[in-house]
């Protein structure tokens, strides 16, 4: 019971830390936000990458489709997007409170929607590729999907789209996409710790231990794949629809599929954070955040060369993450009890092992 | 891009120019992808930073023929390949050593890391313009002007060609090459045999950076660099490889001529700034055929 309490409490100080961060730093709005996504990013990526054993490089892609898809959709609804694009600059087009919200809730459901069906057909891709090359594949499919937009005219090709301003003041603005951007990453979140508290869970580390075992058991694992895929790409098409917005001008390769900065750093913060479980992700992304926007500011010009430096020496020295460091060293927090006798007999049987192999 | 494509069958010289570039291109192409077919097939490393390799390889001959050295690319060549040697040495003992064990995954990651690091360095020294090492040679005419050859792109291809005859003659006859061919079938048993494979697997980390190097010169001369190209040259190695299999040396040079044509022939008809796409496009289709292949057997691209 008193456990209990204490979650109930832990859970809501966050929640409240959430909703008066904005009131209390109102100059940090915007970065609070993109925190959000980026704890979004690094929960829906774990999805795949940690629970499921596939890493994944290109799951930007759903966040730049989600996008377009609500971009296309908000302008779509009142106007001719063609036409808009083609003019961009040339004509000032304001949009109504009524056609703005309207526009981007259904732009919003839509895009999610439109990227689950997206993650179906591109799992039908790239389901068949097992270790680096399903890295490599999906990484493949990203920056093509952004050379192929970058070729569209009716999205505006290379010269982007910019989106429909905003009709109220300026904080309001801020503190409405802040709350887009908190409701989503913690319905992710909720969503998310439900998810792997079903067999579902269960299914996904069956195919990350051992795919074909898991196959031999009766596990379906290219449905539970694919599921998976686009649970992910659901709430990255959202996050995506309301970064567009967030930014106000949509472009795609620096914006929509960023594959060498969101799409790294989704995999860097759960590396950080560790890998498998539901807060690693959190807390990775919240000290990456807190660690690029330090290098942003202070290291201009070395920023990138620094984030470089940090995945080397993340991957190479310390791939277990926080998470899995504090498991190791307070197992009993975890839950996590090692019998000892048993422990160590295994350990020799495991060394009589090697020393037969 | 249709007006191209009818252009190509108006002008048939046009394809026997474009047919050329491709292939004298490609053949410096196979060199870089033969080095990731190296590493791959002995030390089961997957470089991202192939391509960085490459880029940083043509940016030390670049800094050769400067003024303060004013040396000729082409007698560059000798010093980037030890230089890069070196280099390749060092970043074994840092860092490859330590993720050779680990599962597949961290040797990708780790590697995509250190072409961050690479390209953003040699962005801050260089900046972000197109560079070309000037060789300082004519071009060509045949059929009164209709087909044009560098004289660049012929040397290039002739020194290609010598650098891959001279490897697989180290690889042939050397000991050391012995001793990597024989870590690459079974290195435990190699072990036993009493070869020292943690130098066997640094020596071919070494060539392998050498050996780009040696492309990144030929890049420089015969096309431009510049510090983000990295990822399309490492994504050339891998279409290459994957379709080609490590371990095939003729595989890795008929796919890299391959794909040297092809890029040719897209960036005429669809135009120069889909030359990416066209890259990341094949690499994605080559992935499907082979899943294609696999799934008939009943298995999985591994």
């Amino acid at each position: 019971m008193n456990l209990h309490l204490k979650k109930i409490i832990f859970y809501a100080a966050i929640l409240l830390a959430g909703i008066f961060a904005p009131i209390a730093f109102p100059a940090y709005t915007f970065q609070f936000a993109v925190l959000w996504l980026m704890i979004l990013f690094a929960l829906t990526w774990d999805i795949l990458g940690g629970q499921m054993g596939y890493n994944s490089l290109g799951n930007i892609l759903f966040f730049g489709a989600g996008m377009y898809i609500c971009t296309v959709v908000q302008i779509g609804m009142y106007y001719d997007v063609g036409e808009y694009t083609a003019h961009f600059g040339a004509v000032k087009i304001d949009f109504t409170p009524y056609q703005y919200f309207t526009g981007i809730a259904a732009g919003l459901v839509l895009a999610g929607i439109a990227c689950l069906g997206l993650a179906v057909v591109f799992g039908w891709i790239v389901f068949g590729l097992r270790g680096p090359y399903f890295a490599i594949g999906t990484l493949g499919v990203a920056i093509a999907a952004g050379e192929l937009v970058g070729a569209w005219d009716y999205v505006g090709a290379g010269g982007g789209i910019s989106l429909p301003n905003y009709p109220g003041g300026p904080g309001d603005r801020e503190m409405f996409f802040y709350i887009l951007c908190f409701v989503s990453a913690v319905c992710t979140f909720i969503f998310l710790k439900w998810l792997y508290s079903t067999r579902f869970q269960l299914a996904l580390n069956a195919i990350r231990d051992d795919e074909e075992k898991a196959e031999a058991m009766g596990i379906h694992t290219n449905r539970y794949k694919t599921i998976a895929w686009s649970f992910a790409a659901f709430f990255l098409g959202i996050s995506g629809g309301i970064f567009g917005n967030m930014t106000g001008f949509i472009e795609p390769l620096e914006v929509a599929f960023p594959t060498v900065t969101f799409g790294i750093f989704m995999v860097l913060m759960v590396l950080l954070g560790g890998k498998g479980t539901l807060w690693g992700p959190v807390i990775g992304a919240i000290i990456f955040h807190v660690i690029k926007e330090l290098t942003w500011t202070y290291l201009l010009g070395w920023q990138w060369v620094a984030l470089g430096a940090l995945i080397i020496i993340n991957v190479v020295y310390f791939q277990q993450g926080i998470m899995g460091w504090a498991q190791e060293k307070w197992p009993e927090l975890f839950g996590i009890t090692v019998d000892e006798a048993v422990a160590s007999a295994e350990e020799n049987s495991t060394a009589d092992k090697e020393a037969v192999i | 891009m249709f007006d191209n494509l009818s252009l190509l069958g108006l002008v048939p010289m046009l394809n026997l120019q474009l047919l050329l570039d491709g292939l004298l291109i490609g053949s410096v192409f196979a060199l870089a992808a033969y080095g990731l077919a190296l590493v791959w097939g002995v030390m089961n490393i997957k470089n991202l930073a192939q391509g960085d390799f490459v880029i940083l390889g043509g940016y030390i001959a670049f800094t050769l023929s400067q003024p303060p050295i004013n040396l000729h690319p082409i007698l560059s060549i000798p010093i980037i390949f030890v230089l890069m040697f070196v280099f390749g040495w060092g970043l074994y003992h840092t860092i490859i050593k330590r993720v050779i064990e680990r599962d597949l995954f961290t040797s990708l990651l780790a590697t995509f890391g250190l072409a961050i690091v690479i390209q953003q360095l040699i962005n801050l020294a260089y900046g972000p313009d197109v560079q070309t090492a000037e060789a300082g040679m004519e071009i060509r005419e045949f059929f009164g002007g209709e087909i044009t050859i560098a004289d660049t792109k012929l040397v290039s291809f002739l020194l290609a060609l010598v650098v891959a005859l001279l490897i697989t003659l180290f690889m042939k006859k050397s000991r050391m090459g012995r001793a990597i061919r024989a870590t690459s079938q079974n290195a435990r048993a190699a072990r036993i045999m009493g070869v020292d494979t943690d130098r066997v697997y640094a020596f071919t980390f070494s060539l392998n950076a050498a050996i780009c190097g040696v492309a990144g010169v030929l890049i420089s001369i015969i096309w431009v660099i510049q510090p983000f190209f990295g990822i399309t040259h490492s994504i050339r190695s891998f279409v290459i490889v994957t379709s080609a299999g490590f371990g095939n040396l003729i595989g890795v040079i008929l796919s890299a001529l391959g794909l040297g044509t092809v890029e040719q022939f897209s960036g005429f008809v669809f135009g120069a700034e889909f030359q990416q796409a066209t890259v990341v496009g094949l690499l994605v289709l080559v992935l499907i055929i082979r899943q294609i292949m696999q799934s008939r057997q009943r298995q999985v691209v591994k």
